[in-house]
């Protein structure tokens, strides 16, 4: 069997159209490990959280949503929707009595629902906080399926439906004003700050009093990190959080799927093409 | 269905103007009061208003779908079981064309045609889901690529797909409108666009149950594995031959007067080769579905109510087509083989719908069920894929033999004559002459 030049070049020609049109570069999902120390992030100490509504309230206010009305009830958890990016919730817990608890966005280190969205409209600001952008956005709905704690939610009832979710007053921080739960917060349940330094302090706070407190931080390594912290006095269980979710960054879950695309790519055509010569018999032509 | 009219002419005849040949085509052919048609035209109209009203009242007002449950049956089925149904056109293109098997030559255009209009009309149905529609082309052209995404990949690779399935079937389209210059040049595309569909099939086979590796925490430990992948691509080989198996008898049946009689006699023959295949990778597919309950140490879990339903997918609709199958091969069974392919299509239904819908959030107090709207637009889309299958069948050389001057166009492709030389070719016989062709 001979190889033409006609034949090289059109094999070469598929297997470098096949593997530049999704090379390398374009389907290695980009999640360098980093340094998220300096990032943005906020402290819920539900040790200290009295249920008063306020962040509720401020959050409200800010993104021009009715002011909440619903009361936190105890055990029967209320979710955030498409007008309260963030609720508190109260629990009855084992040994600490009745527990509350706020619940907003993650704003995971790295994001399920960025490794979700296919058009950037999910994205991951270098400041920390996890953003959505209108003008991308095509509204499949991957990011909700994707985010463990269910936090996008979609406008059904528009023509024109967004995406809400916390972005961590991601406007305000330009202005160089603190999020509003966290400014409106009157227990100072709620410290926002550098990761590194809340961190820090959750770790001091635990050292410091050590019955108050459980011995974990969520969030330290939830889903690979997440911008949110929390610190309780009873296991994280009792107070509605997914304890089940372990350490893996989501984006890990696709990576090897990912990397296997351009290899695909490149070895199926020459594969194929091999196949095809191999079983060339006496009257075929090419 | 209807049958249509053989005494029509058949395709565009040499100097028969263009435009006068198509607007005559797409008149109806043949009878329009048809079982199939009282029943499926009703449907497909009452779709188009509900995709009127779900554009115009939106997403909520037209589906069940919450934010608990963002994906529901328009993706589910339409979209993941559609592709899923869609795969008899890589899976017999790879048998043709890279293995050549000609045994199935036959129905390489029926099925490709079958495949390029499901990712037409199922992915397609795709757009009713989003909610930004208008963004559609953001991905594509709207310099902002998700790279990281395993959908990013699918929507690109359902667009190149779409377009290497019509660069497949584009000969028959020209042999259709007597475009002989253009069908020597389309014809010699073929090999590549198979070439790259496969390789573009087989990524996104696999990258739509991908999609929902992202959700290891939703969706129960039964039906969740790291090598849903692997699963769908395997799942996709009997499904695309469960569904080439039904479509080839019942257009057996409804084409009937179109089919050659050597292609006839040949037809049980490849049903049983089919089948075969479709035995196959139900067992590989069976195989690794104990692999992955046996390392995932999920044993407990089958004694739950997720767990009979699971049994009831593997055993039902695993091994019993399998069993089927392979008495109907050995039997050379029609109604057999026939049955086992639509237990198997509709086991693939279940299992695409048990991972993106029903074992999907599997612990919510208040499950998704569709809404009628969402129903009635899936059956239509459903119907209007038949209906424009039927109309390509109809008028395109799909069933039919092409037209004559192909034959010495294919010959005069794979025979070229050298520039002032003699042609270097097997001359024992005089069929492989080469044929000059007088316009």
């Amino acid at each position: 069997m001979k190889t033409t030049r006609r034949k090289f070049l059109q094999f070469a020609g598929v297997t470098a159209g096949a593997s530049l049109l999704l090379g390398p570069k374009n389907t290695f999902s980009s999640v360098p490990p980093r340094n998220t120390s300096q990032q943005y992030a906020m402290l819920n100490d539900t040790t200290r959280c009295i249920g008063c509504q306020a962040c509720e309230r401020a959050c409200a206010e800010k993104n021009c949503f009715p002011i909440p009305e619903m009361k936190p009830e105890i055990d029967t958890p209320r979710n955030t929707s498409t007008e309260a990016l963030t609720v508190v919730n109260a629990y009855s817990t084992d040994n600490k009595g009745i527990v509350f608890n706020k619940t907003q966005c993650m704003h995971c280190d790295q994001p399920a629902c960025v490794s979700a969205c296919l058009v950037n409209a999910m994205y991951k600001t270098k400041e920390g906080p996890v953003i959505w952008r209108e003008d991308k956005c095509m509204g499949c709905r991957y990011c909700m399926i994707a985010c463990p704690y269910d936090v996008p939610k979609f406008e059904y009832g528009s023509l024109n439906p967004k995406i809400k979710k916390c972005i961590m007053c991601y406007d305000r921080l330009q202005e160089s004003k603190i999020p509003a739960c966290a400014e409106a917060c009157p227990q100072e349940a709620i410290l926002f700050g550098k990761r590194g330094e809340l961190l820090d302090i959750a770790k001091k706070r635990i050292y410091d009093h050590p019955t108050k407190y459980v011995r974990h931080i969520y969030g330290e390594q939830e889903v690979g990190g997440t911008n949110m912290l929390y610190l309780a006095g009873v296991p994280f269980e009792q107070l509605g959080f997914r304890t089940d979710l372990g350490t893996i960054p989501y984006p890990e879950y696709t990576k090897t799927f990912l990397y296997s695309v351009p290899l695909a790519l490149l070895l199926a055509p020459a594969f194929m093409l091999g196949l095809r010569q191999a079983t060339k018999g006496k009257n075929d032509k090419d | 269905m209807n049958t249509t009219d053989t005494s029509a002419p058949l395709y565009r005849r040499v100097g028969q103007d263009l435009w006068e040949f198509i607007l005559a085509e797409l008149k109806p052919k043949g009878k329009l009061l048809t079982p199939f048609n009282i029943i499926s035209a009703p449907i497909i109209l009452l779709g188009l208003v509900l995709i009127v009203f779900r554009f115009t009242k939106g997403l909520g007002a037209a589906t069940n779908l919450s934010q608990e449950f963002p994906w529901g049956i328009w993706i589910g089925f339409d979209v993941v079981t559609g592709v899923a149904f869609a795969a008899g056109a890589y899976i017999v293109t790879f048998m043709v064309y890279v293995l050549r098997m000609e045994k199935y030559h036959s129905i390489v255009r029926a099925t490709v045609l079958n495949g390029f209009l499901a990712y037409v009309f199922y992915a397609g149905a795709l757009a009713l889901d989003l909610g930004r529609p208008w963004k559609i082309i953001n991905p594509i052209i709207g310099n902002s690529f998700g790279v990281s995404s395993v959908l990013f990949l699918v929507a690109w690779h359902f667009l190149l797909y779409m377009m290497a399935q019509f660069i497949e079937f584009s000969p028959a389209i020209a042999e259709w409108l007597g475009l002989r210059k253009l069908r020597k040049i389309l014809g010699t595309l073929t090999i590549g666009a198979v070439v790259f569909g496969i390789c573009l099939s087989m990524l996104h086979q696999s990258g739509l149950g991908a999609l929902f590796l992202l959700a290891p925490a939703k969706i129960h430990p039964l039906w969740y594995t790291e090598y849903i992948p692997v699963l769908f691509i395997v799942s996709s080989v009997f499904a695309g031959m469960s569904i080439v198996i039904i479509e080839g008898t019942i257009s057996h049946r409804v084409f009937r007067h179109q089919i050659s009689a050597e292609h006839h006699a040949k037809h049980m023959d490849i049903m049983v080769g089919l089948s075969r295949l479709a035995a196959a990778a139900l067992f590989v597919y069976f195989f690794m579905k104990i692999l992955v309950l046996t390392h995932g140490m999920h044993w407990n879990e089958l004694l739950t109510p997720m767990g009979y339903l699971y049994l009831v997918e593997v055993l039902g609709f695993v091994v019993l087509p399998f069993i089927i199958f392979v008495k109907g091969a050995k039997n050379r069974d029609r109604k057999l083989l026939l049955s086992a392919a639509i237990i198997t299509a509709l086991g693939i239904i279940f299992n695409r719908l048990n991972i993106s819908v029903i074992a999907f959030k599997w612990y919510a107090p208040v499950h998704y069920m569709p809404s009628w709207i969402e129903i009635v637009v899936t059956l239509a889309v459903v119907f209007g894929e038949i209906w424009a299958f039927r109309w390509v069948a109809n008028r395109m050389p799909v069933f039919m033999e092409s037209p004559q001057w192909v034959k010495h166009l294919d010959r005069e492709v794979e025979y070229p004559v050298p520039k002032g030389a003699v042609a270097n070719i097997n001359s024992k016989t005089a069929a492989l002459q080469p044929v000059k062709i007088k316009k």
